[in-house]
């Protein structure tokens, strides 16, 4: 009964689903939306479940002081503080019952968004700039003839897409175009890159509607924890 | 009920227009170039006479105008359609625009509801009322003044029940289907598919191994989006089966999830794995959690973990952005065996260059039926790998086709392509 009852669900719901994208006529043309808002609903509710799940786990850590429960702590207080200044509205021009958003620009909420969270996220959106230039060290070192290929073209993109690859090759005469940096990494990324990249589109969509099938007609339940 | 507007050469009623601005400065100054003109011996050249004669040219109104129900809709919608006037020559030409307006009735009041730019032929009326019927006038408006055609109608927008316009979508959808139903139909009666080997997802044995020889845990990341995401589905189908192997070998198996939906789904798929193994006494919801929905707080939150832990196995299964490096190099410098899988495309070349083993797009879907090994589950990847096949087929034949057209000019070849383009274009739109 555990499985049966989702699996119909799912049976049901996609197939309606399918069926509705190909009739336009109410009630179902706005099927698709409905279901995305009893998905949100849904997701909101679970959110609830997160929330709870986030202050019991890292409650439980700070409180037994496990390995590294300064961590558990932090982010305990910070939940917590973040909760009471939105909920109470601090700071909110009006107060509490000023009509204002949690949002508002001068609010508690809009402080601690602006000048703590955005500069963290800032900086970890950052560090990717030196994970790049890892990866690349790594990728790039010309250990066979495919990696020494891969080294040539990205060399060729990378100084094709700055002011160097202009200035290398400007000197050749307009007959020779097709020889300059710039020219080259553009048909690299037109023709051989979107080739490549529609052909692993192509490959995507169709993975997608077999997933999709399979999960409808039942013929997948992985989901459920089941073969 | 034609009425063709006779205007005088640059006049013209149309709002955005100044009126011709005539001073007696002006006409002095034209009096004498003509006077200079005339006693230095210049003449006017042809065309420049026939500027004078632009006050008699007629501004024509669109011809052959037609409004029908917009096909394939759920009403609400009228197409209105022409057929421009030969004096239309585009954006830069006479004719500025085409005017629409509409009516209850035949005798009017005609009121304006849009504009179409020059060189259009239709206007979509995207407010009508159903079973509501409405007539329909289209006005040229041009440089030397506004024509008017014939008023058009009753037409009425009515919703359709079929989707005409989407029949390609599912021509190949059926074709999908019939092939998943009969490969798995040819599976279960004994016949032998060949499945091309994954590399990825042969190492999962051996990964899942290797954590439990090094005694840590195995770090599962099911992707940043919502179960709404057909990769995150994917992911969690790839979870069961990863977690079933985690429960055989007993193996500590951690999930932090960026959504709440995610991790409940997560752990009933972990728990029921660890059922279906003979191993419920080793399923720990704890080690299923939830961090957080922003993405750099996850990534911190799991980046932490990671540098903290030191997983010897790191699986990303699902959808992934910015943070797919970040988590795979962070991986890499942990020494974690990691095996990623994605339909991201351009998050592809980050996990080829920071992970061990790569699903590539359509193997991330292909990667739950690889696992089971079951008939049924290897027959849609059999299905899946026709459809591919056809369109693998489609492609070199329109290549073909429209190259062909291109040398010879013929115009069968080029409809030929064409259609091939049109039915593979709008299916993976």
């Amino acid at each position: 009964m555990r499985r049966t009852v989702p699996l119909l669900i799912t049976a049901i719901v996609g197939a309606v689903l399918v069926i509705a994208y190909f009739i336009p006529h109410p009630p179902f043309d706005g099927l698709r939306e409905d279901f995305s808002i009893f998905f949100d609903i849904i997701a909101a509710v679970a959110f609830i479940l997160g929330g709870g799940n986030l202050i019991m786990m890292h409650g439980n850590r700070a409180y037994r002081r496990e390995k590294g429960y300064w961590y558990s702590l932090v982010t305990v207080v910070s939940f917590l503080a973040v909760l009471v200044i939105g909920l109470a509205k601090l700071g909110n021009p009006g107060g509490f019952g000023g009509g204002t958003s949690v949002v508002t620009e001068g609010s508690a909420f809009h402080y601690a968004y602006q000048h703590v969270f955005r500069p963290c996220a800032a900086t970890m959106f950052g560090l990717l700039a030196f994970y790049v230039a890892s990866a690349s060290f790594r990728a790039f070192r010309a250990k066979n003839a495919e990696a020494t290929i891969l080294l040539l073209v990205a060399f060729t993109i990378l100084i094709g897409r700055t002011f160097v690859g202009t200035m290398l090759t400007s000197w050749l005469p307009d007959s020779l175009y097709f020889l300059t940096i710039p020219y080259l990494a553009d048909k690299i990324m037109i023709v051989l890159n979107f080739a490549g990249n529609r052909a692993i589109m192509i490959g995507i969509a169709l993975g997608i509607i077999s997933t999709s099938l399979k999960v409808i007609i039942g013929i997948d339940r992985s989901y459920l924890g089941s073969d | 009920m034609m009425s063709i507007h006779r205007l005088p050469a640059g006049c013209s009623f149309l709002p955005h227009r100044p009126p011709p601005v005539c001073t007696h400065n002006t006409l002095l100054a034209i009096a004498l170039a003509a006077l200079v003109c005339v006693l230095s011996g210049i003449t006017f050249p042809a065309g420049a006479q026939a500027v004078g004669n632009q006050e008699d040219v007629a501004v024509p109104p669109p011809t052959e105008v037609t409004a029908h129900d917009t096909p394939s809709d759920r009403g609400e919608s009228i197409t209105v359609a022409w057929v421009c006037p030969t004096i239309d020559t585009g954006p830069s030409g006479a004719v500025l625009g085409y005017s629409v307006s509409r009516a209850t009735s035949a005798t009017g009041p005609f009121v304006g509801i849009g504009q179409a730019s020059p060189g259009a032929t239709r206007y979509e009326d995207v407010d009508a009322e159903n079973d509501t019927d409405y007539w329909y006038q289209v006005t040229t408006l041009a440089t030397a003044g506004e024509a008017a055609a014939d008023v058009v109608g009753p037409t009425a927008a009515k919703p359709q029940w079929i989707n005409t316009r989407q029949w390609n979508v599912f021509i190949i959808l059926l074709l999908l289907l019939g092939f998943n139903i009969y490969f798995i139909e040819h599976i279960k009666a004994g016949g032998k598919p060949y499945i091309r080997k994954i590399a990825g997802l042969e190492a999962v044995a051996e990964a899942v191994g290797r954590a439990t020889e090094m005694g840590r845990p195995i770090l599962f990341v099911p992707g940043i989006q919502d179960m709404n995401d057909i990769q995150t589905v994917a992911g969690v189908t790839i979870l069961g089966h990863i977690a079933r192997t985690t429960a055989e070998y007993d193996s500590r198996l951690v999930v932090p999830t960026s959504r709440a939906l995610v991790m409940t789904t997560a752990r009933e798929t972990v728990k029921e794995a660890y059922l279906s193994a003979g191993r419920p006494d080793s399923y720990d919801e704890n080690n299923i959690y939830y961090v957080t929905d922003e993405q750099f707080g996850y990534v911190a939150g799991v980046n932490g973990y990671m540098v903290r832990e030191k997983p010897a196995t790191c699986f990303y299964m699902g959808a992934f952005f910015a943070e797919s490096l970040i988590l795979s190099e962070t991986g890499n410098s942990i020494g974690a065996i990691q095996v990623a899988g994605t339909a991201m495309p351009a998050q592809l070349p980050f996990f080829v260059a920071a992970c061990d083993y790569t699903l590539i797009g359509e193997e991330l879907f292909a990667a739950s039926a690889y696992l089971s090994g079951e008939a049924k589950q290897l027959g849609s990847i059999k299905g899946q790998d026709v459809g591919k096949l056809l369109g693998m087929l489609s492609i070199i034949a329109g290549v073909a086709f429209l190259t062909l057209a291109a040398i010879t000019g013929n115009d069968f070849l080029q409809s030929l392509g064409d259609w091939i383009r049109a039915f593979w274009s709008t299916a993976l739109a």
